[in-house]
């Protein structure tokens, strides 16, 4: 399977949600659709300078988007960019291949 | 001609040196299935719903839900396999040979990520990402 994706993007991906605050951030992103800077704050329960650089860190790899609009900043999930995650085929072949060694393991041990 | 989504299939394929009798065992017998897949209740008739449980994950409750769909004993056991959101489709194949038996197993029913369903989805995203720490912390 081929997937339009770099690996370096994947790397940002994973980073960025390694922090469980940004994975709220974004959580709450895609639940609710595009929401302010102000309003992610109050949710994160964070200072507005944390959460701004958190944005920074989703932004670059490009697991949000944004838009000024006056004097706010608005947000929006761009869960586009978990592709390099959800390879379901990957995430199996590796599943299923551990499996394989798994049963093969337990052929040995039981009575013929 | 269809007019489904397409799909895409993974196939493990690999020779073991046991009887088919004995493979067949470890695939359709719920105690020996968790030693190499996961706890489960499966029975080996066609039609019981059954279900894979491994552990709980944040936003993953660890739960596949299965449909048997075919067994034909010492050859061939298919059962459906649905988490997360995604509907598939497990076959077992096994072929004796001169020193064993070939297993193949076939895992059907991914959708392409281009399909529509896949751009628009959104509100499963929770869930994948729990499913990519279960995936990581796996891993090491």
């Amino acid at each position: 399977m081929v997937l339009d994706v770099k690996p370096a993007n994947a790397n940002f991906v994973f980073r960025a949600l390694a922090d469980p605050t940004r994975r709220a951030i974004f959580e709450e992103l895609t639940r609710q659709g595009e929401q302010t800077v102000h309003a992610l704050t109050r949710y994160a329960g964070v200072s507005q300078p944390a959460v701004s650089k958190h944005l920074t860190v989703l932004k670059r790899a490009k697991l949000v988007r944004h838009r000024r609009q006056g004097r706010e900043t608005h947000y929006r999930a761009q869960p586009d960019a978990l592709a390099p995650m959800v390879d379901w085929l990957n995430l199996y072949g590796a599943f299923w291949r551990d499996r394989f060694d798994r049963l093969e393991n337990l052929l040995e041990r039981m009575d013929k | 001609m269809t007019d489904t989504a397409p799909t895409r299939t993974l196939v493990i394929e690999r020779e073991m040196p046991h009887p088919p009798e004995k493979i067949w065992r470890a695939l359709t017998e719920s105690s020996l299935i968790q030693e190499w897949l996961m706890p489960n209740d499966l029975q080996p008739v066609v039609g019981h719903r059954f279900q894979f449980r491994s552990t709980p994950v944040p936003n993953w409750n660890g739960i596949i839900d299965a449909q048997v769909m075919a067994v034909e004993p010492h050859a061939r056991l298919a059962y459906s396999w649905g988490t997360l959101g995604l509907e598939t489709v497990v076959t077992f194949t096994l072929t004796p040979t001169l020193g064993g038996t070939h297993v193949r197993m076939e895992q059907s029913g991914f959708r392409s990520e281009d399909t529509p369903e896949y751009k628009g989805a959104t509100y499963g995203w929770r869930n994948f990402i729990g499913k990519l720490e279960k995936v990581v912390g796996g891993l090491n």
